[in-house]
């Protein structure tokens, strides 16, 4: 990889008048850069590698997700959800169905419960370590990016053995989970459990004492605390800066405050520190795994709602009325209480924030998300001014991004 | 889809013959007929020492102050809400802005609802601002008290072509800038698109 800006990868766009004795330059760095993971397009305008301005320009990947939720019934949308933060389908999976499950005032079973806690963990592992290898590699760390994908592999196994999807999984459903629980997940979700701990340390050995990891993030990447808050960031870069907040403990959801864990804090607020938070809350997300397959709760694994939950199979055989509440479910959806509700999550990005608005019908008439990656993307322009164009590939790296997720 | 489990079979097999024949279900109950919802959310007053400040300070430029499934929200006149998002900001702590988004609901006079979201730290705590709005009415802009605000904002303005008044970049953010039409609302159909747009800039006929 060595520079990290490869010159045949942006173009020259136009020169600007001198000024002050020097000439500004402006360069579009992406929609098609391999280092903006995905179609982002940033407009640098520079003075020799100095970035004076920094304005992204998003909306490549907009594909009119919330418009789609409109002619969806409520539990077709959930396979909307999943191609919003591509690298994250169950984290807005379970977002989409606690915000109508809410409407609704549905009660899950645990052990529905429990299973969404364990597979949005492993989700949030997924994800960081696409994060941490894209990111590596961006650096110009090669195998960082190998062994983080040796480790998705075995992550993605789970997911496809749970809901036969390796990625679009869907496996939340408004009133609990798609399917019952595979026989052997346990073994499978063990195995990968007891080696994962020491994958990690693989990763530390690889970076944190790198000299040129270290040189290439040490102080880099620097925004202030306030200027995060007043630009709306969230998640691990606030956590990075000092500031402990994590939905997962201020506004527990899915039962997350019967899970014993730490919110990973740092404060030196680059992204050296960055890597590490996420670092320690893979550490954190395999300590609340193995908590959920250990205290799996027995019952059932979906709502006790014949108007919401499609009945058992063997019910359906035997019960006229099972049959027709599993007609009328497929055929017309739900009716969901008229009303409206903001619920947030947290993403391995951030705050994920799904606002639904019913209007009594089968349909949402109106959900909105509140993504992460948006919020965190605008803070870039703030980051990144002043510093030189090596540091940028450096600086959005670490706010770990999915361009799904901020264009919807 | 919502049928995706298929353990044995792929049909329903009818009920007839195995055990018993049928296994009457009683007439009455078979007819699933469910609860009819009520059509207009039912809140309740929100009852806290801050609806009540914030009712005193604001007088009648506030509507009802409410609490719906846990979940606080205020209603403000149009002109009120961003004054009331510097309060909240300045005197109550609430000094994160957590989104800004809009609903159209185009047989009401008042054809959007903008609602902005707001978040304190210190309180551990939310709160929706709603505020009703009709068609082309310009709202004022919130960037002078939430940065965040700037892009929330064009959002908002590209999918419903709500202005905001003294925004310092008011364009689309996430649709083409020449596109015409405003996706999310809800006379916008869902295979709609700008065909011109399409056959100008992609060269094909439609996406469709």
């Amino acid at each position: 990889m060595g520079d990290p800006v490869n010159p045949e990868q942006t173009a020259v766009a136009e020169e600007e008048k001198p000024q002050t004795g020097s000439r500004r330059m402006v360069l579009n760095m992406g929609p098609q850069h391999p280092s903006t993971h995905g179609v982002l397009r940033l407009l640098l305008e520079l003075d020799g590698e100095t970035i004076m301005k920094c304005e992204p320009q998003l909306g490549y990947l907009h594909t009119g997700i919330e418009k789609e939720f409109e002619v969806k019934n409520y539990q077709q949308a959930v396979t909307l959800t999943d191609r919003v933060d591509y690298l994250a389908p169950l984290s807005n999976n379970l977002g989409y169905c606690l915000a109508v499950e809410k409407l609704l005032s549905l009660e899950i079973p645990p052990k529905a419960q429990w299973v969404r806690v364990m597979l949005t963990e492993l989700t949030r592992l997924n994800s960081h370590l696409v994060g941490l290898g894209t990111h590596a590699l961006d650096i110009g760390a090669m195998s960082v990016f190998l062994y983080c994908f040796r480790e998705r592999e075995d992550i993605l196994r789970i997911f496809e053995m749970f809901s036969g999807q390796r990625m679009m999984t869907s496996y939340f459903r408004i009133g609990g989970l798609a399917l019952e629980p595979p026989r052997g997940w346990q073994e499978r979700v063990k195995k990968f459990i007891d080696t994962f701990p020491s994958r990690v340390d693989e990763y530390e050995n690889l970076l944190t004492n790198n000299r040129i990891w270290m040189g290439r993030t040490q102080g880099v990447g620097r925004i202030s605390l306030d200027d995060m808050l007043d630009l709306g960031v969230t998640g691990p870069m606030l956590r990075a800066a000092g500031l402990k907040i994590d939905a997962r403990k201020d506004e527990p959801y899915s039962s997350y405050e019967k899970f014993d864990f730490e919110v990973p804090v740092r404060t030196e607020n680059d992204v050296f520190a960055r890597y590490l938070v996420r670092i320690e809350e893979m550490r954190q997300s395999a300590k609340i795994v193995r908590q959920a397959m250990d205290g799996m709760p027995e019952g059932p694994w979906k709502a006790d709602d014949q108007h919401v939950v499609l009945p058992d199979r063997e019910k359906m055989k035997t019960q006229m009325e099972a049959l027709i509440y599993h007609f009328k479910i497929v055929t017309e959806g739900f009716r969901v209480p008229a009303g409206e509700v903001y619920q947030v999550i947290e993403s391995p990005r951030g705050e994920l924030g799904f606002y639904a608005v019913s209007d009594g019908t089968a349909r949402p008439f109106r959900v909105h998300m509140r993504t992460p990656s948006f919020g965190n993307l605008q803070a870039t322009s703030v980051m990144v001014e002043g510093t030189l164009i090596a540091d940028v590939i450096a600086a959005i790296g670490s706010m770990d991004f999915v361009l799904g997720d901020t264009d919807r | 889809m919502a049928d995706e489990q298929k353990p044995e079979g792929s049909q329903v097999p009818p009920p007839a013959g195995g055990e018993a024949a049928k296994p009457a279900p009683p007439k009455p109950a078979a007819a699933p007929a469910p609860p009819k919802p009520p059509a207009v959310m039912a809140a309740t007053p929100w009852d806290s020492d801050l609806a009540r400040e914030i009712k005193e300070r604001f007088g009648d430029r506030v509507g009802e102050t409410s609490t719906y499934l846990g979940q606080n929200f205020i209603v403000a006149k149009p002109d009120a809400a961003v004054s009331l998002l510097e309060y909240l900001k300045l005197e109550a702590d609430f000094d994160y802005l957590v989104d800004i988004t809009a609903v159209d609901w185009p047989k009401r006079p008042e054809r959007f609802d903008v609602v902005y979201v707001v978040y304190s730290f210190a309180r551990n705590e939310r709160v929706r601002i709603k505020t009703y709005i009709p068609e082309g009415f310009k709202l004022e802009t919130a960037v002078g008290v939430h940065l965040t605000a700037n892009w929330l904002e064009r959002e908002v303005f590209d999918m419903f072509g709500i202005e905001f008044e003294g925004h310092p970049d008011l364009r689309r953010i996430l649709m083409p800038e020449e596109w015409q039409g405003y996706p999310l609302r809800k006379d916008y159909g869902i295979l709609q698109q700008d065909d011109r747009w399409v056959r100008e800039n992609l060269g094909i006929e439609s996406g469709q």
